[in-house]
Order: structure tokens, then C-alpha cells, then sequence
């Protein structure tokens, strides 16, 4: 709570600073709208995108928003060498070719890049282990950006570390660009079995549960008493088919982003629309077999284990 | 719980398909009152009022029409069943939306401007007087008569209530530091609340924060007889 209030009083502050009038109590971008939008996201799927025409069919389709990007995780793997952040004018094409949010991927730690795509005035910046990370040990400090941040983890401690640093929405790191969703599985479940475990320990233990998963203490208190992350948690990595979608929607997620899976099928639209309807009706084993008939073919998909280690995507990240 | 066995509480559903809808379930529930998750037709069944949550409004209007939600609803609202939307909920309530093409219940006789005050960037908080408070909700609820501190996210806006709705709030100075507007449109207050007989319809959200005398005057649109 604790933690909350200070982070509040960080963006009441920044916000008298960049207003010079303040009318109403008008506040903008405070954490609660940051936090905030990812809550109007929830029980929905983001979709990458590479254009403006993919973009338009992921609105069609139900996306609740899309990632710009200018190559999907599948063919950054392909293709190697640095992967940056995209081009300006690409995702400002995109932007303006739909109504739904915008997001965009800056790499870790490039303070720069972030600056950049907050300056386009898109709605939510991914710092993401699918792009080449630009630092090796710090990530950005969230808390200075206007623009809200959405960050991957593997487990708890990582979700809170990022959290820590500002991040107002987090993901599971899964393994992007695979069609495989084991490593979003194993990443979902040890974030949440982490969380129930938390919750069951008398309160003397959390500083040492803290020191051991590298968590703000604060974070882990919280987590104690509320049994729950204090921002949205989504799934991403490797999530193909609706079925995938529904069982990290059954393992706690709020939402799935889902990257290559889409339009590396034979049909996007269609594969798409269907996934939307399984994360509103996960619970409604019928209704996943009725909107998974027929899609035609899934994306190629990759196991963890022929990867070779160095390009592990979900290993960035500190 | 054992509140809601009480036949003189209504029976209100959230609409689940997507966006925030488990916020009003809580909010709802610290009211006393169980709220029931709305994903198909048959969950509107027996219910006196509905809650269309904030979240991606053309996401949620298409799982409408995809699931058969847009009719049985329209009829909810024709026999005078509350009906209530935040945010995209409110845009799905508009008869008139400027000209978009995305599915609308079209209920309310408001137009609606969506994305009206920018990106994520001009997202905001702000206080808001609600007259109707003071008015309608018993003492006990109205005793705070601070402002209502709203939560407006990529919000959408009322540019005009028509002959059939009335405005139950409106904020003033958030235009100064938009984008897009005129310097006509910076002067003018901005409607960011309306109600239409049992219709209710808010550009903010009220499920985000503590304060619950927006679901209270819901609750008593929708039957409540506390």
C-alpha cells in the first residue's frame, strides 16, 4: 500500500510539474490510468502487426490493441542480427490506421527509444527480450515516462522487479516466436504458485522470501496480503491456437498477447477472430471446439530444446 | 451473500465479454449485491438491470453481435430494466457516434465522441459534482459530499444530450492541454455523464475507484429499494 501511495505521490509530483494549471483536480497520466488501461484490456488479445493493413484486420478481428512492429518474433529469429525498435513512420502509419491502443516494443534499457515512441504518443510501450536488449544490466526506470510500460517475467521476482521499476502491466516472457506455449506455461505458473505460496506465509518469512526471489520487499507484502499481482498480468510467448489462448486464460492470465501466431497462419482473420472468442469463453470447452474448426494451417512450430541456448529469448531480462 | 437472497434486491449482470467487468462485480459486491457474469443471451435471463463495462469498445460490440447480445439487451432496455455503460459502454449506449462503423446498441439519445481527449498520454483524473447525489441518494450515502474523483482512460466524451436524456455532469479545464481542439471547444464544459430514463450512461470509471455512489444510483434505477 505503502509502495502505492508512494508511487502516486511520484506522478502527482511529475504532474504539477509538466501542467501549469491544474483545473478540477485534473491529474493526468497517474498511475491509476496506467494501471488503468491495462485493466480496460483485459479478457482480450493484442496482436502484432507489421503494417497498417495487418493492423486493420487485428481491429476487424476483435483486437483489443496491436504491437506495432516491423518484423514478428518468428522472423526475428529467422532472420537474426540486431532487432531495434521499429521505424517511426511505420508505427505512426499504424497508429492512425485504427482506433483501438497502440503499443510498441523499446528494447531493454534503451531509455532513448522509449523517449521516442512516447514522443509518437502511442498508448503502451513493451520493454521486450524479443528485441536485442541495449543494456545488459539495468532496465528503463518506468516511473519517469508519462507513457505506461508493459514488461515480461519469468516468475514472481522478476514480474516485481519490473513492477518496481514502473512497469504498469506485465507479461509473461513465454518463448515469442516458437508457437510453442510451454514456456509461457511454465512462466504463468510459477508466478502464480509463487503468489499463493507468499499468501500462506506468516509475515516474518517475507523479507527473507523477498531477499531470495530479488523483490522489492514492499511488493512481496503486498502480494501477502492481497494474494494478487498489483497490476494486469497477461500471457505471451508462443500462444497459437485458441486452445492455447484459453489455458493461459484457465492459469490465471487476464488477457494473451499473441505475436507470430497470427499472421504466420494460413488464415490470419480467421485464426484471429477465433482466438478472441476462446479468451471471452475460456470457460466453454463447446465453444473453443466450435471457433477452433477449420483454421487452417497453424504457425510452424518450434521445440524449446532444438533452440540453441544463446538465442533464448526469454534468458533477457535481469 | 446472504444479503442477495433478500427478493427485494435486484438481480444485476455484468457484461463479461470483455474489458474491466470483474471491477464492477467487486464494486457491486461491496454493496452487498452478487453480481451475475453475462456471456450469453440466456445470462440475461431474470436480471433487472446490466452493467456494460469500460474496455475496448469495438472489441465488445463485435462479441455482441457475434454472440447474439445486441437484441436481447435492446429488449432489456425496452422493459425498462436499468441499463448502465462506462466508457465503451457508454460509446455502445450512443445513438450516435459521428459516423463510425462498429456495432452500437444505440439506446441512449447522446452523441458520443470517442477517443475524445487524446492518447494514453492525455489519459486523467479529475473531480466531478454529481447534483443527482444530493438529490436521489438517501443521506446516509450522499454524506460525503466531497467530489466524485472519476477516472477517465482514452475516454470518450458527450458532445451533445439530446431532448430525451438529461446531463448528470460535466467537467471543465481538461481541454486546455488536449491536442486537438478549437479554441471555442477549450472554453466549453464537457459532459462526461447523461441518464435517459432507465438508461445511465458515464465516460469515466466509477468500478476503478473506492467511492460507490454511482453504483448506488444504479442500483436504485435498477430497483434497490434502499
Amino acid at each position: 500500500m505503502l509502495y502505492l501511495i508512494q508511487q502516486e505521490a511520484g506522478a502527482v509530483q511529475e504532474e504539477l510539474y509538466l501542467m501549469a494549471q491544474v483545473v478540477n483536480g485534473v491529474e493526468k497520466s497517474t498511475w491509476k490510468t496506467k494501471v488503468g488501461l491495462a485493466q480496460m484490456l483485459k479478457g482480450g488479445v493484442i496482436m502484432d502487426v507489421v503494417t497498417a493493413d495487418q493492423a486493420k484486420i487485428a481491429e476487424e478481428a476483435g483486437a483489443v490493441a496491436v504491437m506495432a512492429l516491423e518484423r514478428v518474433p518468428a522472423d526475428i529469429r529467422k532472420q537474426g542480427g540486431v532487432a531495434r525498435m521499429s521505424d517511426p513512420e511505420l508505427v505512426s502509419k499504424i497508429k492512425e490506421s485504427v482506433s483501438i491502443p497502440v503499443m510498441a516494443k523499446a528494447r531493454i534499457g534503451h531509455i532513448v527509444e522509449a523517449q521516442v515512441l512516447e514522443a509518437l504518443g502511442i498508448d503502451y510501450i513493451d520493454e521486450s527480450e524479443v528485441l536485442t536488449p541495449a543494456d545488459d544490466q539495468f532496465h528503463i526506470d518506468k516511473h519517469q515516462f508519462k507513457i505506461p510500460f508493459v514488461c515480461g517475467c519469468r516468475n514472481l521476482g522478476e514480474a516485481l522487479r519490473r513492477i518496481g521499476e514502473g512497469a504498469a502491466m506485465i507479461r509473461t516472457k513465454g518463448e515469442a516466436g516458437t508457437g510453442n506455449v510451454v514456456e509461457a506455461v511454465r512462466h504463468q505458473r510459477a508466478v502464480q504458485g509463487e503468489i499463493r505460496r507468499i499468501q500462506g506465509m506468516p509475515v516474518e518469512e517475507l523479507m527473507t522470501v523477498a531477499k531470495e526471489l530479488g523483490a522489492p520487499y514492499d511488493l512481496v507484502l503486498q502480494i501477502h496480503e492481497t494474494g494478487k499481482l498489483p497490476v494486469v498480468n497477461f500471457a505471451a510467448g508462443g500462444v497459437a491456437t485458441p486452445a492455447d489462448a484459453a489455458l493461459m486464460m484457465l492459469l490465471g492470465s487476464e488477457g494473451v498477447f499473441v505475436g507470430s501466431g497470427i499472421f504466420k497462419s494460413g488464415d490470419p482473420f480467421k485464426r484471429a477472430k477465433a482466438i478472441v472468442q476462446a479468451v471471452t469463453h475460456y470457460q466453454n470447452p463447446k465453444i473453443i471446439a466450435e471457433v477452433s474448426k477449420n483454421l487452417g494451417e497453424p504457425m510452424v512450430g518450434i521445440n524449446i530444446s532444438d533452440i540453441p541456448e544463446e538465442q533464448v529469448l526469454s534468458k533477457r531480462g535481469w | 451473500m446472504q444479503q442477495n437472497k433478500d427478493k427485494s434486491q435486484p438481480k444485476v449482470g455484468v457484461l463479461a465479454l470483455q474489458g474491466a467487468f470483474i471491477e464492477h462485480v467487486h464494486a457491486l459486491r461491496d454493496l452487498g449485491v452478487v453480481a451475475k457474469e453475462v456471456r450469453l443471451p440466456e445470462d440475461l435471463t431474470g436480471l433487472d438491470g446490466l452493467i456494460i463495462p469500460g474496455g475496448e469498445s469495438t472489441a465488445i460490440g463485435k462479441l455482441m453481435v457475434r454472440w447474439d447480445l445486441i437484441e436481447p439487451v435492446k429488449e432489456m432496455a425496452a422493459e425498462g430494466k436499468a441499463i448502465w455503460g462506462t466508457c465503451a459502454g457508454m460509446i455502445l449506449l450512443a445513438n450516435d457516434i459521428g459516423g463510425l462503423n462498429q456495432p452500437l446498441l444505440g439506446l441512449m439519445d447522446i452523441k458520443v465522441k470517442r477517443n475524445a481527449f487524446g492518447s494514453q498520454l492525455d489519459s486523467f483524473e479529475a473531480d466531478l459534482d454529481v447534483p443527482a447525489f444530493e438529490k436521489e441518494l438517501t443521506h446516509q450515502e450522499s454524506t460525503q459530499d466531497h467530489p466524485f474523483r472519476a477516472v477517465f482512460i482514452r475516454a470518450p466524451l458527450i458532445e451533445k444530450v439530446g431532448p430525451q436524456a438529461e446531463e448528470l455532469a460535466r467537467i471543465s479545464g481538461v481541454k486546455e492541454t488536449g491536442p486537438d481542439f478549437s479554441e471555442d471547444e477549450r472554453r466549453q464544459d464537457t459532459i462526461v455523464a447523461a441518464r435517459q430514463a432507465n438508461l445511465l450512461a458515464t465516460a469515466f470509471h466509477p468500478e476503478l475507484t473506492p467511492d460507490r455512489r454511482f453504483h448506488q444510483l444504479f442500483l436504485k434505477m435498477a430497483g434497490d429499494p434502499r
